[in-house]
């Protein structure tokens, strides 16, 4: 079986390490992974702006892109809620292609933890972790229990990095309020956006966390930039470069 | 007509007030912990939630069978149904039957739906003296200012505010913010107030069409003794407050006040079920007000569901650090941006923007409205009609093209992250670039990882 990975825009261009940390993992494990060309966008700017009829080519792009891979892998909670939840809007619900591929995508953890069964990974990371979980992942792809809901569910991202030695756990009071990217939503409200970032930043620090780490390199891009503007003691880390071995300050 | 405002201009100086937006998101976030531990209390939380929304989904399906049999009902029990198809109609019934009894002076319980239609101003131009009897919306009318949140109304008010306020209207002392020295000061305020009162006017959290009986839930028993004392009671309430049956209201009332305050149950829940007595009589004006028209919408009809708890406004990170008045609208924070649109998309169109999709809002809300999907499909809606500013529709055109040919998405990411790097600071950290007013932009890495790919796995 061969699984295909899907690198985000913003990671392909800005994060590249991500990606390669997510590749190797996922080679490690004896995934048999494909790269395949021509990959661009999931189209979700244009979607969460609205501008529909911008979204359905990339949406179709993307589709047939990927539609002869058995599972298609990507290291971003957010676009893979993007291909799940809301390409239906895009395409004949009776597409095969269609129906083949939004069922087919994965976020990395999900894959990891649901589809490969992770129970051991030989890595280390003595260091005080603290953990951002992304909106679309919690709350559109359910990777664990959102802090509203009643609904037990088990946190895949955490248990994952559980497997790594020496995390120490830091948890900050509020543990799945909103960063504040949400995308064009971080240039549109611009003073709200950052507002919301300086308080997830302050309540991780505030609690002595080394590493701000995540599953959603676009969060992490958001509250990077407010980390270097505002000199904070912390670093953020992508979740992927923490199970590949990666040291501290790789992002 | 108000003009159009833009919810980030109309946010700005509420959030980067780092005293008023960070105390105003602490205080909500308080509520919404209160709210966890109840919900969590409750082993049959989600269930409740679910059955909720099956009975408001059943109801607004069957609505007009259901209003049909609590007017029966209703009058039956002796009460007086009044038809309003909009906010004037409303405000003209009201002052009808105030006019009817010779009455100028009216004590009114919390009621969004009156805030809704602008009775207030309606009845104070028309010579009528209105009372606001809860204490959040007495404050917020004292100071010619409007509710910032549906439940908590003067949210963003600082106690040292009210406290300035009662002086300059009630004449408490200069100074003093202790807030049990302003309730009790605000308590004999009132109380003189309730006993002028001629009419009393309430809001209605739920009506029963099997019964044709009204429900109040408040707090501070103000609807109680501001309809025990008058001999004439008017509720107003939106067609979309009707539950079928008596057993039915248990689910709500479960869920209401944890979902709104993090209590298991207002202090006072009352049950009208007629008037009083023979002397007394009791008014009900039903409401449409854009709610026929909203039932008729496949994607939005759920937001007819709303009981008007207030959660999704103490989650939302974004109403938080805003502000209620941010959003210029009766019902403020992700509901709010989902009805207002519905009324005027042209001056409300900001509010769906106003929104990082973030999914609490839906999460939290006990009747299950879809909120965050319903912000989304507005986009579109907003969007089709040409009311996102041509710039941002162009930008997104272009993305779009950039997205569909990766050869020249490869070569406008080489040659950006190039100018990144070789760009001095000034070129690329600047107020043009709104990205880095409060923010540094990634470090640009040398190559893609389409790049690294190549050179490390294409064989």
């Amino acid at each position: 079986m061969t699984v295909a990975l899907f690198v985000p825009c913003y990671i392909d261009q800005l994060y590249p390490d991500v990606a390669i940390a997510t590749l190797e993992l996922l080679e490690r494990l004896g995934v048999d992974v494909a790269y395949p060309d021509g990959q661009t966008c999931c189209g979700q700017p244009m979607a969460n702006t609205g501008c529909e009829t911008d979204t359905a080519p990339v949406a179709r792009r993307l589709v047939d892109l990927f539609a002869d891979f058995e599972a298609v892998v990507c290291p971003s909670g957010s676009c893979v809620s993007m291909v799940r939840n809301h390409y239906a809007a895009y395409f004949d619900p009776e597409d095969a292609k269609f129906q083949h591929v939004t069922s087919k995508t994965y976020e990395l953890c999900e894959y990891l933890h649901d589809v490969v069964g992770v129970t051991h990974l030989d890595v280390k990371f003595p260091h005080r972790v603290s953990l951002h979980q992304s909106c679309h992942g919690l709350r559109e792809l359910r990777l664990g229990q959102s802090s509203e809901s009643m609904t037990p569910r088990e946190n895949k991202v955490r248990k994952l990095l559980n497997l790594v030695e020496g995390i120490e756990w830091v948890e900050p009071d509020r543990p799945d309020d909103c960063c504040g990217f949400g995308g064009t939503f971080a240039v549109n409200e611009a003073d709200v956006s950052a507002e919301m970032g300086r308080a997830r930043i302050a309540d991780h620090c505030d609690k002595g966390s080394e590493v701000l780490a995540s599953a959603d390199m676009s969060c992490l891009m958001h509250l990077q930039g407010l980390i270097r503007r505002e000199k904070n003691p912390i670093q953020v880390m992508h979740v992927a470069q923490i199970l590949s071995g990666r040291p501290l300050g790789a992002a | 007509m108000l003009p159009i405002v833009q919810h980030p201009a109309a946010a700005k100086e509420f959030v980067n007030d780092p005293n008023r937006s960070r105390w105003h998101d602490q205080a909500l976030w308080f509520v919404r912990s209160k709210r966890d531990k109840q919900a969590a209390s409750l082993p049959e939380w989600e269930y409740l939630r679910e059955t909720a929304s099956g009975i408001k989904t059943h109801t607004i399906a069957n609505l007009a069978h259901y209003l049909q049999e609590f007017e029966r009902n209703a009058t039956a029990r002796g009460a007086v149904v009044h038809w309003a198809r909009d906010a004037d109609h409303h405000n003209e019934i009201v002052l009808r039957i105030l006019r009817d009894h010779k009455t100028k002076r009216i004590v009114k319980s919390k009621s969004m739906l009156t805030e809704e239609c602008g009775l207030n101003h309606y009845l104070e131009d028309n010579g009528i003296d209105v009372v606001d009897t809860d204490l959040g919306e007495r404050i917020v009318q004292l100071r010619g200012e409007t509710p910032s949140h549906i439940v908590l109304p003067a949210i963003h008010i600082k106690k040292e505010e009210v406290g300035d306020t009662f002086h300059k209207h009630l004449g408490t002392d200069e100074g003093a913010s202790d807030p049990k020295y302003l309730a009790e000061a605000a308590r004999g305020h009132l109380r003189d107030k309730f006993l002028a009162g001629e009419i009393g006017i309430t809001g209605v959290n739920f009506a029963i069409a099997e019964t044709g009986g009204l429900v109040v839930c408040t707090n501070e028993g103000n609807a109680d003794l501001g309809t025990s004392l008058p001999r004439v009671h008017i509720a107003c309430m939106g067609i979309e407050k009707l539950l079928p049956r008596q057993r039915d209201l248990g689910v709500f009332t479960r869920l209401l006040a944890r979902s709104a305050t993090g209590q298991p149950i207002t202090s006072y829940t009352s049950h009208f079920n007629g008037p009083r007595d023979e002397n007394s009589e009791l008014h009900i004006v039903l409401v449409d007000n854009g709610r026929s028209r909203l039932r008729e919408s496949e994607t939005f009809r759920a937001a007819m569901h709303c009981i008007r708890c207030g959660a999704c406004m103490n989650t939302c990170p974004v109403y938080r650090r805003s502000g209620g008045h941010s959003y210029r609208a009766t019902v403020p924070g992700p509901i709010g941006s989902v009805l207002s649109p519905t009324r005027d998309q042209n001056s409300y169109k900001s509010l769906p923007y106003a929104c990082s999709l973030c999914g609490s809002c839906s999460d939290v809300c006990p009747v299950k409205i879809p909120l965050h999907h319903q912000l989304l499909a507005w986009r579109g809606e907003l969007v089709g009609k040409k009311l996102l500013p041509l710039s941002k529709r162009l930008s997104m055109r272009c993305a779009s093209y950039l997205f569909r040919f990766p050869a020249l998405f490869r070569l406008v990411g080489k040659v950006g992250r190039f100018a990144l790097r070789v760009l001095p600071r000034w070129a690329t950290h600047n107020r043009l670039n709104v990205w880095t007013i409060a923010r540094e932009l990634p470090e640009p890495p040398k190559e893609s990882f389409h790049q690294w790919h190549r050179r490390h796995r294409n064989h």
